[in-house]
């Protein structure tokens, strides 16, 4: 089992990623670091972290409330509110791409309205990246508080009001402290997931070096126009990125399940 | 890595109800309305833009759409591809997750931390691999060529690429139910005079039911639904590599807004579907113990 088991992940995991590796390091580090800068590169990079930054912080704030609000308040249509978290995931992104373009595209209503009056534009922009990337990964920050949220002991935060502390107060000193962790890797779960992310930003970002192409939109298209070496050393970086996230989310997950596994 | 769609119990029932005083209640009606809204700009009002889209000129268009031999050859590539992927990751997940739970060797921390890579890598850099693995001047080309095989432009190559991006998910949906069910009820099986393969038949792959019907839900969710990393490595050839997701794709290019359109909004639902089956079975199965 142990030789099935192994072959079948050098074969579909570990050959891959060396050839890519291989492929970006062949004209060395200097080399790679000089594709990845190359204004087109590097801009594209750029509005990838930052797009995925954006997008990790509003998560961040509105999947906790979300999880908070599941978990703590009874209220009309909760099990649609629970069922509908998980709807991203059933969703292929290139539907969520399409979507949003119908909701806010420029020739649509509602687009439109938003472009005329104030002066927003959505799609073809970065905030249509930020929206499709915080419809992707909704479930993500979500699904990771919950459980932890539904296991605390509320007698601490009646404890707590007990002395007087505000409900601010309760959440931020008791509360918020033990989500720490899963909050943080579910957060980096996101962040890995959006940095790659392509079929919903394709449609939505649309393709325009230096203002809206994305890392992963710009690694198709030197694909497309067949420079080799720039989509290896951009697919490069993006490996590395993953890489680093998903060791360090590892990291977390090991220490939570030694902390007592909350 | 969890991601397990709506596996959570209610609330503990409270004994006495909590005394609630006006501001709390206030606090309490806000934070629901702004979750509310949240999910509902966010999630609903696109899914209902959708639907709006695709039956904007009635019903007539999107019927027509599925009568399209190309839209149809298209969803029907995408079910094989699919359900062949989710072939191949029952058997090697299964593998996998045995190894990781039951076997011990040096480097197996490593190989569980990458098994959640490919969760995290672009799809396009996936395609991209594999072109540089089986492409024109691919690591394999020659090797493809003497066996006279095509896989890049071809459906081997898009086949590879949806078995890359769905690896996780029957993995991390089994290796958990291993882990709790423990090897007593194999150790008795084998007492009892049971070989290894019949031990494993009849205890170990009926304990892990669960794990299957949530790993192929998952694997064949996100396998209907892959769009980059099939782009790069099947190249879209109408009529030949075109799947679902690039049918979508080249019909928004083209401007056929409802056959787009409807066509997103099939694809959407039938996996949607797929989800909340599984989901109804887990309710039904919970409500029957």
């Amino acid at each position: 089992m142990r030789a099935a088991a192994l072959s079948y992940l050098a074969l579909m995991l570990i050959i891959p990623l060396l050839v890519i590796f291989q492929d970006g390091l062949s004209q060395g580090l200097a080399g790679l670091w000089q594709a990845v800068t190359q204004p087109v590169a590097w801009a594209a990079l750029l509005l990838t972290l930052r797009t995925s930054a954006m997008m990790v912080l509003i998560n961040t704030i509105m999947g906790t409330l979300t999880a908070y609000v599941l978990v703590r308040y009874e209220f009309p249509g909760k099990p649609l509110l629970n069922a509908l978290v998980d709807l991203p995931l059933a969703i292929p992104t290139l539907v969520t791409g399409v979507m949003l373009v119908i909701l806010y595209g420029p020739q649509q209503p509602i687009g439109a309205w938003l472009e005329r009056t104030l002066g927003w534009r959505i799609i073809f922009a970065p905030p249509g990246i930020v929206l499709a990337l915080l419809f992707v990964t909704f479930p993500f920050v979500v699904r990771a508080v919950q459980p932890v949220l539904l296991s605390l002991d509320r007698s601490v935060e009646d404890a707590a009001a007990t002395l007087g502390a505000g409900p601010w107060t309760i959440f931020r000193r008791v509360t918020l402290p033990p989500l720490a962790l899963p909050l943080t890797s579910g957060a980096l779960l996101s962040f890995a997931r959006a940095v790659g992310e392509f079929g919903a930003i394709i449609i939505v970002a649309g393709n325009i070096p230096l203002r809206t192409q994305t890392a992963a939109v710009y690694v198709w298209g030197e694909v497309e126009s067949e420079n080799r070496f720039g989509a290896s050393a951009v697919s490069v970086a993006l490996l590395a990125i993953a890489f680093t996230l998903i060791l360090v989310v590892d990291l977390i997950q090991s220490r939570r399940q030694e902390g007592g596994g909350r | 890595m969890t991601l397990q769609p709506g596996r959570l119990g209610k609330t503990p029932r409270e004994r006495w109800p909590r005394p609630v005083d006006w501001r709390r209640r206030w606090l309490r009606r806000a934070l629901v309305t702004v979750v509310l809204l949240y999910v509902g700009i966010l999630i609903v009002a696109p899914i209902a833009g959708l639907v709006a889209g695709a039956l904007a000129q009635g019903l007539g268009p999107v019927l027509a759409t599925f009568r399209d031999p190309q839209v149809q050859k298209a969803f029907g590539l995408t079910l094989r591809i699919s359900l062949l992927v989710v072939a191949i990751q029952a058997v090697f997940g299964t593998a996998v997750a045995w190894m990781l739970v039951r076997d011990d060797f040096r480097g197996k921390k490593f190989i569980n931390g990458l098994i959640d890579l490919p969760f995290a890598v672009s799809p396009v850099v996936v395609g991209y691999m594999l072109l540089l693995l089986f492409g024109r001047q691919g690591l394999f080309a020659p090797v493809l060529q003497t066996l006279d095989m095509r896989v890049a432009f071809a459906v081997p190559g898009m086949a590879l690429a949806t078995l890359f991006v769905t690896l996780p998910f029957m993995i991390r949906e089994l290796v958990p139910i291993l882990q709790a069910f423990g090897v007593q009820q194999e150790q008795a099986a084998a007492t009892l005079g049971a070989s290894g393969w019949t031990t494993f038949r009849r205890i170990t792959l009926p304990a892990l039911r669960w794990g299957f019907i949530y790993g192929v839900t998952l694997t064949l969710a996100r396998a209907l639904g892959e769009f980059g990393a099939v782009l790069v490595i099947g190249g879209g050839i109408q009529g030949r590599t075109e799947t679902a997701t690039l049918y979508i794709y080249r019909a928004l290019d083209e401007r056929q807004y409802v056959a787009a359109y409807s066509a997103a909004l099939a694809l959407g639902l039938f996996s949607l579907l797929l989800v909340l089956g599984t989901e109804l079975l887990r309710r039904r199965e919970e409500s029957r113990q």
